[in-house]
């Protein structure tokens, strides 16, 4: 049903979709969101950092809240960790289903969550400088939707 | 066996290595006085958190760590 981690290392968010689709055949769709390092306002790399004890069990709890929610055949979700280059995946949500809204309601909530609820620090290299991203108020706001 | 501390986001920048360790019990006013001058005020942000061993304090002031904990600052998250 649920299925959460965090990745030292590169990943492909394709072969992630297609060994998930090939897990739940029985749904009726899927929907999948990917996040990627943005390769424009001159941004060189970015850095995530998490914190062990809290953030994967942080995520897990989220993927629970999306399963008590709405009638899901399955959650995935995968978030890099460490340095990405501009192109690289940096997040994957993938919510399977019977019907298509509650997989693109569960795909739509697990990331706003994941974007302003999550324990990760970003930081983005511009012209050789390192500045750590502020969290911000769109992204707070985004989660009023689900209250 | 001392109190750990891990410092996380530009808290870690702020801190000259990621990880101290300092003499238990601490309490908040021990870790305050502990700390650089410029940490500590970043730590007593109202949007610094605090958690021991992994577990969030509802009230940082009310910290209580003993040998061997970890007690980590966590400055407000910038989201995934």
């Amino acid at each position: 049903m649920r299925d959460v981690r965090l990745l030292e290392s590169a990943f492909s968010p394709g072969a992630e979709i297609e060994r998930f689709a090939a897990d739940h055949s029985g749904a009726g769709g899927i929907v999948s969101f990917t996040g990627q390092v943005r390769a424009a306002d001159g941004c060189e790399a970015l850095e995530l950092s998490h914190y062990a004890p809290l953030t994967l069990p942080g995520m897990e709890a989220l993927a629970d809240a999306a399963l008590a929610r709405w009638p899901l055949d399955g959650l995935l979700i995968r978030h890099r960790v460490g340095l990405m280059l501009p192109g690289e995946p940096i997040v994957l949500v993938a919510a399977a289903a019977r019907h298509r809204r509650d997989a693109f309601l569960a795909a739509d909530f697990a990331m706003d969550h994941l974007k302003s609820d999550a324990w990760f620090w970003k930081r983005e290299k511009r012209a050789g400088q390192w500045h750590w991203i502020e969290p911000r108020e769109a992204d707070r706001a985004d989660l009023l939707r689900w209250q | 066996m001392p109190v750990r501390l891990v410092f996380l986001g530009k808290l870690a920048d702020c801190a000259d290595a990621s990880e101290h360790t300092v003499a238990a019990p601490l309490d908040w006013a021990g870790l305050l006085a502990h700390l650089p001058a410029e940490l500590a005020v970043a730590a007593a942000d109202p949007k610094v958190r605090v958690a021991v061993n992994g577990v969030l304090l509802v009230d940082k002031r009310a910290l209580a760590a003993g040998a061997g904990d970890e007690v980590a600052l966590l400055p407000p998250v910038s989201g995934g």
